[in-house]
């Protein structure tokens, strides 16, 4: 028996800022969730199951907020469960809840994803004091530096590629209006300005802590031909895990971001992705995983993604947009920075990313990665149901 | 079987919380000595109050003042109270019913007369604490009363609204654990006690990992033969940290580098000195430095030998 279509109907996103200091956790996720709701026009009561994904405890220090969040969910009586794949958690909770509907288990399902990272510190949260350990490393950046560097040195990319990056994102962000970071008067100089932290990474480069979070309907065949909207069809999805340190691991180009996409691919019956593929939402945390991810997801051969970067194909108006949203490089409440690239993918192939629509979208990937390079998820979303 | 080591894990963070409005209107409640419940959608009175309904999902905004005295549903004796309890002196966990509520709120119970003064159906009321500052310790606990319960009382309701809300709190987590880094890791830390660095062979990819973890983790085997590697190895990358973390002892600029000790098929961690940061490079040939009472090389140094050549270290990147 084959599966079940999977679509998506509703997206709901929160206003991504620093600090929601007026809702709570449940206020947060609530907020996201009704959104969803609206836009698919349905009411708690039409939602058969809850997935719920988001970064480590240590984020803000609730065991289990998921317990929690039922009341504010709609959830009670009904099955919810959550998923762990630290900062790829939005992709994958977005994957287990399109299983359950692909596998027929329910109809309709409500998938959501937070940050609440002004109630914690993530970099405390990542840097424990392990006892007999060397303290050494100052946050994400410091861990992910050496590896920038190493596809600096792989390539020959000039240094000026992931200033290039930065400049695009936040300028796209202004067209968003559910970005955190709105920098009105950003300019490449001031990217380049920038201070370095984690040399080669510069201030300007790294991603913000957001709060915020990221919901979406997904449903059957019979709930899409009820869909008010042009629902969006999953075409394709996968996950794939790899541990973060071993022998022969290729840390610029991960040998499990690129089965993964392969996987994808198959699926969707994509041949050529840079072909076949009109845009991409790809988790960006730091502005130089842009080119590196370009060559992990085979838009580029191995060393020419900065290039595709430099001649402005990943621009909003290019040949191929990445991060047409802004990206995490503009909005990053961790554990729902994946789900917002699957659903900004969604929003695109819906004809319903406003001012920042690729006109003509029909095909769009949506990536998350999350650990060190451990974890990866990813779905291709299409303007038309899958044709098997 | 040598010595397999521990040493406690302070885990210690002062977690904040944004309240919303329905647990703001509550803790300053309590800070007025004014305990808040939320009436549900069926009619229901809930102590503590929530913000959604948790039959119908609807929005709880309907806020209504409950008494400060209630009925013991059930409880626990606490033998030896631990740090961070509501008391110092053994007490009773219990669930108070308040009057005019219809869910129990979990507090303690100051009972001088032992367990065996406490019963189920006992009656209760609210012990304010002396200072108050909008948090469920605001109730410092509960204590025996000898009043019943006023069936005719009506339940007021109220608007949520005070002087001065509490809209955040600070909520203080902490664990303690006992932490040991397991056989492979002893070995190698007490090795690195006599400056020599001690690292595991697989037995199916013949890859030497180090540290050790006991199994590689390509193979899923387990690991025990020992390998002395090092101690010259080579950068095969680095970056240059310029911002301070906390709780990290080290002077910015510094540079943290990927070392491949000789012997080695993966990169170990560190820090590179005894050069200017601006001119540490992949490649570069570096040796351990010690300093007295370290249990680790307090940072690498350049040998003077020639750059490695990229290719013999690039599947080590």
């Amino acid at each position: 028996m084959s599966k079940e279509p999977v679509a998506v109907v509703g997206i709901g996103q929160t206003k991504h800022v620093a600090a929601r200091r007026d809702v709570s956790i449940a206020g947060l996720v609530r907020e996201a969730a009704q959104r969803a709701l609206q836009d698919a026009e349905l009411t708690w009561a039409d939602i058969d199951a809850v997935v719920i994904g988001k970064a480590p405890d240590f984020f803000e220090g609730v065991m289990m907020p998921e317990l929690y969040l039922a009341d504010a969910l709609g959830a009670v009586g009904k099955p919810m469960l959550r998923v762990h794949t630290a900062g790829s958690v939005g992709g994958s909770t977005a994957l287990v809840a399109s299983n359950l509907i692909a596998a027929r288990v329910h109809g309709t399902v409500l998938t959501l994803a937070y940050e609440k990272q002004s109630e914690s510190n993530a970099m405390w949260g990542l840097s424990l004091p392990i006892p007999f350990q060397q303290p050494l490393l100052a946050g994400a950046g410091g861990f992910f530096a050496p590896h920038v560097r190493a596809y600096m040195r792989r390539t020959g990319a000039p240094d000026t590629v992931g200033s290039l990056v930065a400049y695009k994102d936040r300028r796209n962000a202004l067209k968003n209006p559910y970005a955190h970071l709105h920098e009105h008067d950003i300019t490449l100089e001031k990217v380049q300005a920038s201070p370095m932290l984690w040399d080669p990474i510069r201030y300007s480069e790294t991603c913000p802590s957001s709060d915020g979070a990221c919901a979406m309907v997904l449903t059957d065949r019979a709930g899409a031909a009820r869909s008010p909207r042009p629902p969006a069809w999953m075409l394709g999805g996968a996950m794939r895990s790899e541990p973060t340190m071993f022998a022969g691991k290729d840390c610029v180009s991960p040998q499990a971001g690129k089965d993964c996409a392969a996987d994808v691919y198959r699926q969707a019956g994509i041949a050529d992705p840079r072909r076949d593929i009109d845009a991409v939402e790809m988790y960006v945390p730091f502005s130089w995983y842009e080119p590196m991810w370009l060559e992990n997801l085979g838009f580029a051969d191995e060393g020419e993604g900065w290039k595709l970067t430099e001649s402005g194909v990943t621009e909003l108006d290019g040949d191929l947009p990445v991060n047409m949203s802004g990206g995490v490089l503009s909005t990053n409440p961790i554990g729902a920075s994946g789900m917002i690239r699957f659903a900004e993918a969604a929003l695109q192939v819906r004809g319903q990313a406003g001012e920042h629509q690729v006109e003509g979208a029909r095909r769009v990937l949506g990536h998350a990665y999350g650990g060190g390079s451990q974890f990866f998820s990813m779905w291709l979303v299409g303007a038309e149901p899958p044709v098997s | 079987m040598p010595e397999v080591l521990k040493a406690p894990l302070v885990v210690e963070f002062p977690f904040t919380r944004s309240l919303g409005p329905v647990q703001s209107a509550f803790l300053t409640g309590l800070r007025e000595r004014v305990v808040l419940g939320v009436k549900t959608v069926d009619g229901r009175i809930l102590v503590p109050p929530v913000e959604y309904d948790p039959v119908t999902s609807d929005d709880l905004r309907d806020l209504v003042e409950v008494s400060p005295t209630g009925t013991v549903t059930t409880w626990a004796w606490n033998h030896e109270p631990r740090r961070g309890q509501p008391l110092d002196t053994p007490f009773a966990w219990v669930l108070v019913k308040l009057d005019g509520a219809d869910t129990a709120l979990l507090h303690a119970l100051d009972a001088p007369g032992g367990p065996e003064s406490v019963h189920t159906g006992m009656r209760v009321r609210v012990r304010w604490a002396e200072e108050r500052s909008g948090a469920i310790t605001d109730i410092a606990c509960f204590e025996p009363y000898e009043g019943g319960k006023d069936g005719t009382r009506e339940l007021t309701g109220h608007d949520g609204q005070f002087a001065d809300m509490v809209t955040g709190i600070v909520a203080p987590a902490r664990l303690d654990y006992v932490y040991s880094p397991g056989r492979a890791q002893s070995g190698y830390i007490n090795a690195l006690v006599e400056r020599r660095t001690v690292g595991e062979r697989c037995p199916s990819c013949r890859k030497v990992y180090v540290p050790p973890r006991g199994a590689c983790p390509t193979c899923g085997v387990a690991t025990s033969e020992q390998v002395e590697v090092g101690p010259r190895g080579t950068v095969t990358t680095y970056c240059i940290v310029n911002i301070k973390a906390k709780n990290l002892d080290i002077e910015v600029p510094y540079v943290y580098g990927h070392i491949a000790l000789d012997g080695a098929d993966l990169a170990l961690h560190g820090r590179i000195g005894g050069i200017p940061y601006d001119q540490v490079r992949m490649g570069l040939r570096v040796e351990p430095v010690w300093t007295d009472g370290g249990r680790y090389p307090d940072h690498y140094r350049p040998t003077g030998e020639p750059d490695a050549d990229y290719d013999t270290y690039k599947e080590l990147v």
